[in-house]
C-alpha cells in the first residue's frame, strides 16, 4: 500500500488535518488557554506535593519569629515569604492553602455540576412540566443572595471545610442548569437524536450517548467558571470569618488575618490575595480559551 | 455633448484575505446619464454588489478601492472627504438593498426612519417631513399611509417593507438611485410589482438608476444600458438593444441561452447552462477569467484581453466578429 | 404586552413565596431554635419556656403562616441581639446599601458600556484587547482583596480617601468601585457582543446609506438595539450586588444592610437574618421584574404583541 501523496493539493484537501489535529492546533495556538493550563497545572502539582514542597509545618507557631518580612522586604531565606502574626511560615501556609482552594473548587463544582446538569438536561430533554418546574427552581435559586445564604447556613451548621464545600456545591448549580438546559434544547432537535429514538433507543441511552457527548464542551466551560466562582466565594466567606475556620490555611482567611496588620505589613494581605487572583485568573483563562476553541463556528 | 451624471473609469477593488489578495473587482468602466437606467448583470460573487457599495462609499474598511476616475456630477467620489460623501448619500444618491426584512431598524417607527434622511439633508420641519413621507408611501402604493408612520417594521410584510425602503430612498428626490437586487427576497408576484413601481418612479422623477439583478427578463424590459460582469470584470457593456441583439462575449451569449425567449426557444428543447465554476480571484489574475468555461477558449486567452469597441458597445473577447457568429450557429 | 406583564408578575409572586419559605426554614436547619435562643447555659426548663414564648412548639407550617402574614405587613419580629423590631433595623440600614447599589451599578454601566462600544467599533484594536484583559482580570479579582488594596493605596499611602465609614460622599468612592467592578466584565462583554452583532446588520448599512453621521449611526441606530439585553443584565447584576454588599460593607465599615447581615449572622440573630435574606431576594425579584417589563417596552416587537 502506498502512502497518499500529500504534495497533491487535491489529495491534501481531502485527507487534510483531522478534527482532532485541528483542535490540537487551535488549543496550542490559543495563548490565554495555554497560559491558564500551565499555571493551573503548576498550582495543582504544588497542592498535591505540598508536604514535599513546604519548607515548614504550616501549623507550627513560633512566638520568637512573628511577622518576619519576606526576603524582598529584607527578611531571610529561612522564611522566604515571611511569617504571620503567630510566627507560622507564610510560604508553607500558601502552599497548603492551594489544597484548600483547589479542593473547594473541584468538589463544589462537581456537586453543583451533577445537580445542575441533571436538572438542566431533564428540563431541556423532557420539556413541558419538567421544564416549568426546573425553570421555576432556577428563578428561586437566582433570587436568593448567594453570599448571604451561604454565610447563614455555614454559620448555623458550624464552619468547616466540609460544610463550606457542601453548601457551595448545593448553591452554585444555577449556571449549570441554565446552560445545560439551553444546550440540550439545541441538541434535542438534531437528526441524530431523532434517529436514535427512531431505532428504539431508551431515554437514558439517548441522553447518555447522544445528548451528553454533544453538550460536553459547554459543560466543561461551566465547570471551570463555577470552580472559579466557588474558590472566590470560599475565600470571601473565610475572609468574613464565617467560612473555613482557623488554623486551616485558607487564602481568604490569610487575607483576613493580615488585614489587621495591613497598616504596617501590607504584604500580608497582598501575597495571599495575589495568589488567589492568579489561580482564579488561570481557571478563567482556561475556561474562556476552551469556549473559544470548542465554539461551533471554529469547526469549519 | 451632455456630461454624464456618473462616470467611472478603471474601478478596482482588492480585499486582503488569509491567502493573499482577492481581486474582487477589476477595471470597471461606465458612464451614466441623467434619467438613464443601467442594469448590471452577473452571477453571485461577480462583484456587482461590491461595485454598488463602492459608488456609495459604503465599503468595509478592509476593502481597498482604487480607480482612475469616479465622478458624480462634478464631485470626485475617490477623494471626497467622509463628510462630503455623507452629504451626497441619502440626498443626491440613494440605495435600495436586497433584504427588506433586515434593512429597517427594528427599534424605530416607519415614520422616524422615512423622515430621517430628509431631516438630515434638508432644512424642513418634522411635520413637513411627515407629509412628504405620507406622499411617498402613497406613491409606492401603500394604503392608509398616515397610520403606517407609527408602525414598526415587524408589523409589515416583506413586500410592504421593500416599498417603504423605496419610499425612503426617494425622500430627497435623489438624482441617482442604486437598487441592489431589490426583489430577490420577495415573492415572485410581488417582484414584478416592485420592479414596475421602481421603473415608473424613476421615469417620473427623471432619476438615473443602477439596477443590479441577475434576471435578464427584467433587464430586457427596463434597461437603457447593460453591463455584464463576470468574476469581477466587465465583460460586455453597451446599449441594451445592442447587447441583446448582438451579444458579443461568449458569457453574455451563455447567459441569454439560459432564459427562454418567446418565439425563439422551442417547446421541449433544453435551456442552456454554462458548465464549470467561477475561478478563484486570489493572487494574480491574468487573461480572460471566463476561459476555463468558454467553449472557444484558445492559448491566446491567457494573455491580456484587449477591449473591443463598436460605438458604445464594448466587450472583452479576442474572437473576430465573423467567426463569432459562425461558431454560435454550430454550438446553438 | 399586558398578558406578558401579568404572567411575569405571577411568576415573581410565586418565586417570592418560595423564597420566603426557604428563608423561614433556615431557622429550623439549626436544630432546636429555642435552645439556640436560650443560650448555651440555659437549663431544660428555660428552653421549654423560650419554646412556649416564641411559639416554637407549634407545627412548622403554622409558624410559617404566622411569620408570612406578619412579614407581608413588614413585621419580622424582634431581633434577638438588638432587642429592636427587625423591620426598623433594616429600614435604618437600607439607605446606605441602596445608595451603594445605585452608585455601584451606575459606575459599572458608565464604564462598561462605553468600553464595550469602543471595543466593538474597532475589534482587535488596542482598546478591544485592553477591555478584554480588564474583563478577564476583573472576573478573577477577589472583591475583598481589591477593596483592601484600594484602602492601602488611596487611604493609607496617598491619604486621598477615607478608609471607612459613610458620612460623606467621598466615603462611597472606594466601595462604589469595589462593588461596581464586579458587574463590569459581564456588562462589557454583552455590550461588545451586542454592538458587534448590530453593527454588521443590514439596517446599519441603511442608516449609513441615508448619510447619517457616524455618531448617529453608532448611538441612535446601533446602541439603541444593542442595549436591550444589557438592561436585563444590569438588573440581575444590581440584584447580585445588593447581595454582595455584605463583603464591601464589612471591608469599608459601611453600616448598611449588608453589614447588618454580617453582624446578625455572626451573632446567630436568626429573625434578622431571615428577614434580610427575604428583603434582598425581594429586591432581586422586583429588579428583574421591572427589567423584563422595561425590556418588553424597549423592544417594539414585544411592546405591540
Amino acid at each position: 500500500m502506498t502512502q497518499p501523496d500529500t504534495q497533491d493539493p487535491i489529495l491534501a484537501e481531502i485527507t487534510g488535518p483531522t478534527p482532532g489535529q485541528m483542535l490540537r492546533k487551535r488549543v496550542v495556538g490559543h495563548q490565554g488557554l495555554m497560559i491558564g493550563v500551565v499555571v493551573l497545572v503548576i498550582l495543582t502539582l504544588i497542592a498535591i506535593f505540598a508536604p514535599l514542597l513546604a519548607p515548614h509545618d504550616p501549623y507550627a507557631q513560633s512566638l520568637m519569629t512573628r511577622m518576619e518580612p519576606p526576603v524582598f522586604l529584607g527578611g531571610d531565606w529561612e522564611h522566604p515569604l515571611g511569617t504571620d502574626h503567630l510566627g507560622r511560615d507564610y510560604l508553607s501556609r500558601l502552599i497548603y492553602g492551594a489544597r484548600v482552594s483547589l479542593m473547594i473548587g473541584v468538589i463544589a463544582a462537581l456537586i453543583s455540576g451533577v445537580i445542575g446538569t441533571a436538572m438542566g438536561v431533564a428540563a431541556g430533554y423532557f420539556g413541558g412540566r419538567v421544564d416549568m418546574v426546573v425553570t421555576f427552581l432556577i428563578n428561586v435559586r437566582l433570587a436568593m443572595p448567594v453570599v448571604l445564604v451561604a454565610l447563614a447556613v455555614v454559620a448555623i451548621l458550624g464552619g468547616s471545610l466540609q460544610v463550606v464545600i457542601v453548601v457551595l456545591g448545593l448553591l452554585l448549580w444555577d449556571r449549570f442548569a441554565v446552560v445545560m438546559r439551553a444546550s440540550t434544547l439545541q441538541v434535542r432537535g438534531r437528526e441524530y437524536v431523532a434517529a436514535a429514538r427512531a431505532i428504539g433507543a431508551s431515554t437514558p441511552r439517548v441522553i447518555l450517548s447522544e445528548i451528553m457527548p454533544n453538550i460536553a464542551n459547554n459543560l466543561i466551560v461551566v465547570v471551570t467558571l463555577e470552580m472559579a466562582h466557588a474558590i472566590l466565594l470560599e475565600a470571601a466567606l473565610s475572609f468574613l470569618g464565617l467560612g473555613v475556620q482557623p488554623p486551616t490555611p485558607s487564602w481568604g482567611l490569610m487575607v483576613s488575618e493580615g488585614k489587621n496588620m495591613m497598616l504596617f505589613e501590607p504584604w500580608m494581605v497582598l501575597i495571599p490575595g495575589a495568589v488567589l487572583f492568579i489561580l482564579v485568573l488561570a481557571i478563567n483563562l482556561m475556561g474562556d480559551g476552551l469556549r473559544d476553541v470548542t465554539a461551533p463556528e471554529n469547526r469549519s | 455633448m451632455e456630461t454624464p451624471l456618473l462616470s467611472v473609469r478603471n474601478l478596482t477593488l482588492d480585499i486582503p484575505v488569509g491567502g493573499g489578495i482577492l481581486h474582487a473587482v477589476r477595471g470597471i468602466d461606465f458612464d451614466l446619464m441623467r434619467g438613464e437606467t443601467l442594469c448590471i448583470v452577473g452571477e453571485s460573487g461577480s462583484g456587482k454588489s461590491l461595485t454598488s457599495l463602492a459608488l456609495m462609499g459604503l465599503l468595509g474598511k478592509t476593502i481597498r478601492r482604487s480607480a482612475d476616475r469616479m465622478d458624480f456630477d462634478g464631485t470626485d467620489i475617490l477623494t471626497a472627504k467622509p463628510r462630503a460623501m455623507r452629504a451626497l448619500r441619502g440626498d443626491r444618491m440613494a440605495m435600495i438593498f436586497q433584504e427588506p426584512m433586515t434593512s429597517l431598524n427594528p427599534a424605530y417607527t416607519i415614520g422616524d426612519q422615512l423622515t430621517e434622511a430628509l431631516l438630515l439633508h434638508k432644512s424642513v420641519g418634522r411635520e413637513a417631513a411627515r407629509d412628504r413621507a405620507v406622499e411617498l408611501l402613497e406613491k409606492v402604493g401603500i394604503t392608509a399611509a398616515r397610520s403606517r408612520l407609527g408602525q414598526y417594521p415587524h408589523q409589515l410584510s416583506g413586500g410592504l417593507r421593500q416599498r417603504v425602503m423605496i419610499a425612503m430612498a426617494l425622500m430627497c428626490e435623489p438624482e441617482l438611485i442604486i437598487a441592489d437586487e431589490p426583489t430577490t427576497a420577495l415573492d415572485v408576484t410581488i417582484q414584478a410589482q416592485i420592479l414596475r413601481l421602481l421603473y415608473d418612479l424613476g421615469r417620473e422623477m427623471n432619476m438615473a438608476m443602477i439596477l443590479i439583478t441577475h434576471d435578464l427578463g427584467v433587464v430586457a424590459r427596463v434597461a437603457d444600458k447593460v453591463a455584464v460582469m463576470y468574476a469581477g470584470e466587465l465583460v460586455e457593456t453597451g446599449p441594451a438593444t445592442d447587447v441583446f441583439n448582438t451579444p458579443s462575449h461568449p458569457y453574455t451569449r451563455g447567459l441569454l441561452r439560459c432564459i427562454p425567449q418567446p418565439g425563439k426557444t422551442e417547446r421541449g428543447s433544453t435551456l442552456g447552462t454554462i458548465p464549470g465554476i467561477v475561478p478563484s480571484l486570489i493572487g494574480d489574475v491574468q487573461g480572460c477569467a471566463f476561459r476555463t468555461r468558454c467553449p472557444f477558449a484558445q492559448a491566446e486567452c491567457k494573455a491580456d484581453i484587449p477591449r473591443r469597441e463598436e460605438g458604445t458597445h464594448m466587450f472583452r473577447c479576442i474572437h473576430p466578429d465573423g467567426k463569432r457568429h459562425a461558431e454560435e450557429e454550430v454550438t446553438a | 404586552m399586558l398578558v406578558f406583564i401579568l404572567k411575569r408578575l405571577g411568576l415573581a409572586v410565586l418565586v417570592a413565596f418560595t423564597v420566603s419559605f426557604i428563608s423561614f426554614s433556615l431557622l429550623f436547619m439549626a436544630g432546636d431554635p429555642a435552645a439556640a435562643l436560650a443560650g448555651e447555659t440555659a437549663s431544660g426548663e428555660d428552653i421549654e419556656a423560650v419554646r412556649k414564648l416564641y411559639g416554637f412548639d407549634r407545627p412548622m407550617l403554622v409558624q410559617y403562616g404566622d411569620w408570612l402574614i406578619s412579614a407581608l405587613q413588614f413585621n419580622f419580629g424582634e431581633s434577638y441581639y438588638f432587642r429592636l423590631p427587625v423591620s426598623s433595623l433594616i429600614v435604618d440600614r437600607l439607605g446606605v446599601t441602596m445608595t451603594l447599589g445605585v452608585c455601584g451599578i451606575s459606575f459599572a454601566l458608565l464604564t462598561a458600556v462605553p468600553l464595550g462600544v469602543a471595543a466593538a467599533i474597532r475589534p482587535n484594536s488596542i482598546i478591544d484587547r485592553a477591555a478584554l484583559f480588564l474583563s478577564v482580570a476583573g472576573q478573577a479579582m477577589p472583591s475583598f482583596w481589591f477593596g483592601l488594596i484600594l484602602i492601602v493605596i488611596f487611604a493609607i499611602q496617598l491619604g486621598w480617601l477615607p478608609p471607612s465609614g459613610a458620612s460623606t460622599p467621598a466615603h462611597f468612592i472606594m466601595p462604589t468601585i469595589v462593588l461596581g467592578y464586579y458587574a463590569m466584565p459581564a456588562i462589557m462583554r454583552l455590550t461588545r457582543a451586542g454592538m458587534l452583532d448590530v453593527l454588521s446588520s443590514d439596517y446599519i448599512r441603511t442608516a449609513r446609506a441615508k448619510g447619517a453621521p457616524e455618531g448617529r449611526v453608532l448611538f441612535r441606530h446601533a446602541l439603541r438595539n444593542a442595549i436591550i439585553p444589557v438592561v436585563s443584565l444590569a438588573a440581575v447584576q444590581m440584584g447580585f450586588m445588593l447581595g454582595g454588599s455584605i463583603v464591601v460593607e464589612s471591608i469599608f465599615a459601611l453600616h448598611g444592610a449588608g453589614f447588618l447581615a454580617w453582624e446578625s449572622i455572626a451573632r446567630n440573630d436568626l429573625p434578622t437574618v431571615q428577614a434580610l435574606i427575604l428583603v434582598f431576594s425581594m429586591f432581586y425579584i422586583v429588579f428583574t421584574f421591572l427589567a423584563d417589563v422595561l425590556n418588553a417596552w424597549l423592544d417594539p416587537r414585544m411592546r405591540s404583541s
